[in-house]
């Protein structure tokens, strides 16, 4: 029998505010612990909330470039469940009248370009951190709670895990670009449970669907969910019926465990918050915020086609992360040739960034220095191999282009006054070679250039070079 | 009878109650009563009725977003009865059951 | 007369021209409650040492002339967080409780220079009308010992009464500030909800919870509600506009105010002597030249139901936080996080408050969340319509504050049924969100009875002026009970 695969996904992203969700404390990531809380985040007797205009703002900017339609009434809602991490035992988030609903998005699998629908998306406050002992106890630190959250689910339009796992790619970049949150899937800025089944091909109705917890890479979560594909598929066609549970990804082994069974569905109580007020989203609000969404990458993907003439490919190598395009855009901004600016980012700026693990802003690149040193090779002051070096040193130790070429005296020869007499020096004691060249051995010429590069370190140009030396050589 | 004991073991179970074995009557038969009490609402047609939570509508407050930096956190362990580092200590979280946000 | 039989006004008047001093009324205070206090039982905790203290540093700083309650004392009722200050909600879950924050009311009378004198007596969490459900102590009428003082607030009442304290601060969820001021025989503002910040108050029914002052005479009251109202960013539910001066105008009369009596607060149920004595305020003010007219507010008799469902369910959700991990009771010998949960939360919550948060649980868990929650929030829209429809017409609704007088100690606790049923004529009020005070209006068989006027939102000012009209016109907050 053959079967497919039915895939939703629940994406939880922090938003990058500077306070809480619900309380004015700091909402920074790597702080000692329970030193961000105040008494409303450990959910002191008495304390109330108050929401937070800059969450629920990232949040309507997330959901207008998910494509969603904007709540005009929404309000906050208590999810009741006891956990040590989740202070007042209960949650403030929101469960029928979500910030966004109704959206979509694009991905692209092999080429090919699909839709994937988005139900809803709503804000929400992140729970603390429990780290489990092995002396019996586990511990609890309050910082993360109260971090604003938005909750992206999808609907479940995904038939592959390679389907999920480009829809995981895009959202990111859409929340990237969006500019609410770092999406940081090691720092837990990102975090996605996946539901999944499996049916008859043809078959209408939905199969049992198991969740999968503790995805923490994009790469676990297509893993988890290809194995957990299998395995369904091997319950069934054994005759057995898959049960609706709970499914932790083991990392080591790239199985998924059973964690727990679900009996009917959690009860969470949910009910409206009565110590917030609703929330009207004013039509004007929707408008400012709508016209504050930068370019998404799409959009500069067409764009860089169209005014560069980059290949489709260059133009999504570019805009794969917000940091790349703006860092391209600003590079010619600063009058860099775009041809010359994407090949730099794409090539030695990209190779360089891959073997030291280093994101762009954890150098001394800047777009200043790029696009200075892309200058100095169009204009001949230095040769692209020059180029290479002057590229390590701005990229390691900063600095302006020319300043470097000129503090290491890497500047480019290119005077015919100076280069003759260095030609014909060097000509003068390889006799060996004028003969092979005239006995049609072209490799000469690439020794003789080799010499006189050699004996200018490096700086002649070589298209000078190649001229000036046919020249003379022909003299001989 | 509305309510069974099974319905009140529930209930105590979601809400982190015990109810002994030898309460369990009696309280199951008061929380009957209550809850016949509160049923009469039934009779009322609100189907074009709004949702109400609270007397009057307030819209739209909310707090600009700038941290003020966090409770002393000595004072915030001052009613905490098991820590260590700065951490509060708890009996050990057997199942990861409820914990997600 | 005594020190404390004065008003807030004379007393500061007093204070500015030297003729006392905050450390004399203090002092005055104390002697009071050192006389009645084995009778009464009004308070949890008494901080004689700091108020003291903070009374001679008053007086050493001076009284500020224009702060009528500077150096003035008062009592809180224990369910609203004082810094450093024992603070139980009469709870054994809070037993050990020491808060590390100021309620909003704590710090606006602390502003206003007023001193604490301790922490008063209630329901276990405010859950109650007797507070006979307090884990700590029995609070007792002071008009008559065998009786109870009413509730929840029952010991911030009983405070005023026995003439212990000029005022205290109570809280209201369905009747918990009307209905013990009723029974003890004082004035007590349950203000419009929005109107008092509920920060540090520890909360019981969010949407329908507010904090407002009791005293012996309605003037002191709107001079002491003056102190506690405003906006406050730190609850987002409270009123954002100006507060005005509640004083203002009071003296100004009911000649002219259409008052509404409704037809199902005089129905049967009610004891004859209440029935009888608020029958008498209605003829006083005809006298004084009111318009009063009989208006329906159909819905009302839903009241106790969409209440009990909506607090209840309030209350199992922000009573979830009493878990034994941050503070408080905590459970001992307990082998994992379920059982510190279990055994933590049933030893520390009393029956009564069990009961409320098993209904509460029960009306919001799925599968009856439509017919109980939902209907009730519905219900709760339509008796806000009755209110609405009736403010259109009239500028004050007024009935009797509860069916009986206060009842004897013990009558009610096997009987929750009976025990909800008595909040009847509170609770709409709450529901609505609208303000209501209750004033002495006479005494059935020795026993004060109540009075209560409520008003549209955030038009206290009417009830204070209809309020002062009654009390200058008549006699009874003059009563004092015999201790
Ligand atoms: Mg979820
Ligand atoms: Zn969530």
């Amino acid at each position: 029998m053959n079967f497919e695969t039915v895939i939703g996904l629940e994406v939880h992203v922090e938003l990058k505010t500077d306070s809480k969700m619900f309380s004015p404390s700091p909402a920074h990531f790597g702080a000692e612990p329970n030193t961000n809380t105040n008494v409303v985040d450990w959910g002191y007797p008495g304390v109330l909330p108050t929401i937070n205009k800059g969450a629920v703002e990232f949040g309507i900017r997330a959901a207008l470039a998910l494509n969603c339609e904007i709540s005009q009434d929404t309000k906050f809602d208590r999810k009741n469940y006891f956990y040590p991490d989740n202070p007042k035992a209960y949650q403030i988030s929101q469960f029928d009248q979500p910030v966004g609903h109704d959206g979509w998005i694009e991905v692209e699998v092999e080429g090919k370009k699909k839709k994937i629908r988005i139900e809803r998306v709503h804000l929400e406050e992140d729970a603390g951190k429990n780290t489990h002992g092995t002396d019996g106890y586990s511990y609890v630190d309050l910082n993360r709670q109260g971090t604003p959250l938005i909750e992206i689910v999808s609907e479940a339009d995904m038939r592959s895990p390679e389907e999920a796992y480009a829809y995981l790619e895009a959202i990111k970049q859409i929340i990237q670009y969006a500019g609410v949150s770092d999406v940081k899937m090691e720092e837990g800025s990102m975090r996605c449970d996946a539901n999944i089944s499996i049916r008859p091909f043809g078959q209408e109705e939905f199969g049992t669907k198991t969740e999968l917890k503790n995805l923490n890479s994009f790469n676990f979560v297509r893993r988890g969910l290809a194995f957990e594909e299998k395995r369904q598929e091997k319950v069934l066609l054994a005759g057995g019926v898959i049960q609706q549970e709970t499914r932790r990804y083991d990392e080591s082994t790239g199985e998924t465990i059973l964690m727990r069974v679900k009996e009917g569905s959690s009860d969470y109580r949910y009910f409206p918050e009565p110590d917030l007020p609703n929330l009207y989203i004013e039509d004007e609000w929707v408008k400012r915020v709508r016209e504050s969404i930068p370019e998404m990458p799409k959009e500069r993907r067409v764009r860089y086609a169209g005014d560069f003439g980059l290949t489709e490919y260059d133009a999504a190598q570019l805009t794969a992360t917000k940091e790349m395009s703006d860092f391209f855009e600003e590079t010619l901004e600063q009058g860099a040739d775009a041809k010359q600016a994407a090949n730099w980012l794409m090539g030695e700026v990209s190779a360089y960034l891959n073997s030291e693990k280093l994101e762009l802003h954890d150098t001394k690149l800047t777009p200043q220095n790029l696009a200075g040193m892309i200058k100095l090779i169009a204009d001949g002051t230095i040769s692209s191999k020059i180029a290479k070096k002057v590229f390590r040193e701005l990229i390691q130790n900063g600095g302006d282009a020319t300043d470097v070429v000129e503090s290491n005296g890497w500047v480019q020869l290119s005077d015919p006054a100076k280069l003759l007499p260095i030609i014909n020096d060097i000509l003068d004691n390889n006799a060996q070679s004028i003969e092979d060249y005239k006995n049609g051995k072209d490799r000469a010429i690439g020794f003789l250039v080799g010499q006189i590069m050699k004996a200018t370190k490096g700086q002649a140009n070589p298209g000078i070079v190649n001229k000036l030396l046919n020249q003379e050589l022909s003299k001989r | 009878m509305t309510v069974t004991e099974k319905d009140i073991r529930h209930v105590a179970k979601l809400a982190k109650l015990e109810i002994p074995d030898d309460e369990i009557k009696k309280f199951t038969e008061q929380m009957d009563k209550i809850i016949e009490m509160v049923e009469q609402l039934s009779e009322l047609d609100t189907e074009n009725v709004p949702v109400m939570t609270h007397g009057m509508e307030t819209y739209s407050v909310m707090r600009e977003d700038k941290a003020i930096p966090g409770t002393d956190r000595e004072k915030l362990f001052e009613n905490v009865k098991t820590e260590k580092d700065g951490l509060i200590k708890v009996p050990a979280i057997m199942d990861n059951s409820e914990g997600d946000a | 007369m005594s020190l404390l039989d004065h008003t807030l006004e004379e007393l500061h008047t007093m204070l500015v021209n030297k003729e006392t001093t905050a450390e004399k009324i203090m002092t005055a205070v104390y002697a009071r409650i050192s006389e009645t206090e084995d009778k009464v039982g009004s308070f949890i905790t008494l901080t004689e040492e700091e108020a003291l203290f903070k009374a001679r540093e008053m007086d050493e700083a001076g009284i500020d002339p224009e702060n009528i309650l500077s150096g003035l004392p008062i009592g809180i009722k224990d369910n609203i967080v004082t810094e450093g200050t024992l603070t139980t909600a009469a709870s054994r879950m809070l037993e050990d409780f020491i808060p590390v924050y100021n309620a909003t009311v704590t710090e606006k009378v602390t502003e206003a220079g007023m001193i604490s004198v301790g922490k008063l007596n209630m329901d276990e969490f405010a859950m109650g009308g007797s507070t006979e459900n307090s884990y700590f102590k029995l609070t007792r009428n002071p008009w008559d010992l065998s009786k109870v003082p009413g509730g929840s607030s029952g010991g911030s009442a009983a405070a005023v009464a026995a003439g212990q304290v000029p005022v205290s601060l109570g809280t209201d969820t369905g009747g918990s500030i009307r209905e013990p001021a009723a029974f003890t025989g004082v004035v007590g503002m349950k203000p419009t909800y929005g109107r008092v910040s509920r920060f540090g108050l520890i909360a019981f029914g969010s949407s329908l919870d507010q904090i407002g002052p009791f005293t012996r005479n309605v003037k002191d009251n709107a001079i002491a509600l003056n102190a506690i109202s405003g906006h406050d960013p730190k609850d987002s539910m409270s009123y954002a506009k100006e507060t005005p001066d509640f004083t203002k105008g009071i003296t100004d009369g009911v000649k002219g105010m259409k008052i509404a009596v409704p037809k199902e607060y005089l129905e049967d149920g009610l004891q004859a002597g209440v029935k009888e004595a608020v029958l008498k305020a209605i003829e006083t003010y005809k006298e004084l030249g009111a318009i009063i007219e009989t208006v329906s507010l159909p819905h009302s008799k839903y009241g106790i139901a969409a209440y009990y469902i909506i607090s209840s369910s309030e209350a199992s959700s922000n009573l979830q936080r009493f878990d034994g991990v941050r503070y408080g009771y905590r459970a001992k010998d307990v082998e994992s996080l379920e059982e510190l949960y279990v055994k933590t939360r049933t030893e520390g919550f009393g029956p009564e408050v069990k009961r409320r948060i098993m209904l509460g649980t029960f009306s919001l868990s799925s599968g009856f969340y439509d017919a109980h929650f939902k209907q009730a929030a519905k219900a709760r829209t339509l008796i806000r319509q009755d209110f609405e429809n009736v403010f259109k017409e009239y500028d004050l609704i007024l009935g009797p504050t509860t069916t009986t007088t206060a009842y004897g100690i013990g009558e009610q606790v096997d009987d929750p049924i009976a025990m909800y049923l008595s909040d009847i004529l509170t609770v709409p009020v709450n529901l609505a969100g609208v303000p209501a005070i209750s004033i002495p209006c006479g005494f059935s068989e020795g026993m004060p009875v109540g009075l209560q006027l409520i008003g549209n939102h955030f038009d206290e000012q009417t009830i204070y002026r209809a309020a002062y009209a009654f009390e200058q016109a008549t006699e009874f907050h003059k009563a004092r009970p015999n201790l």
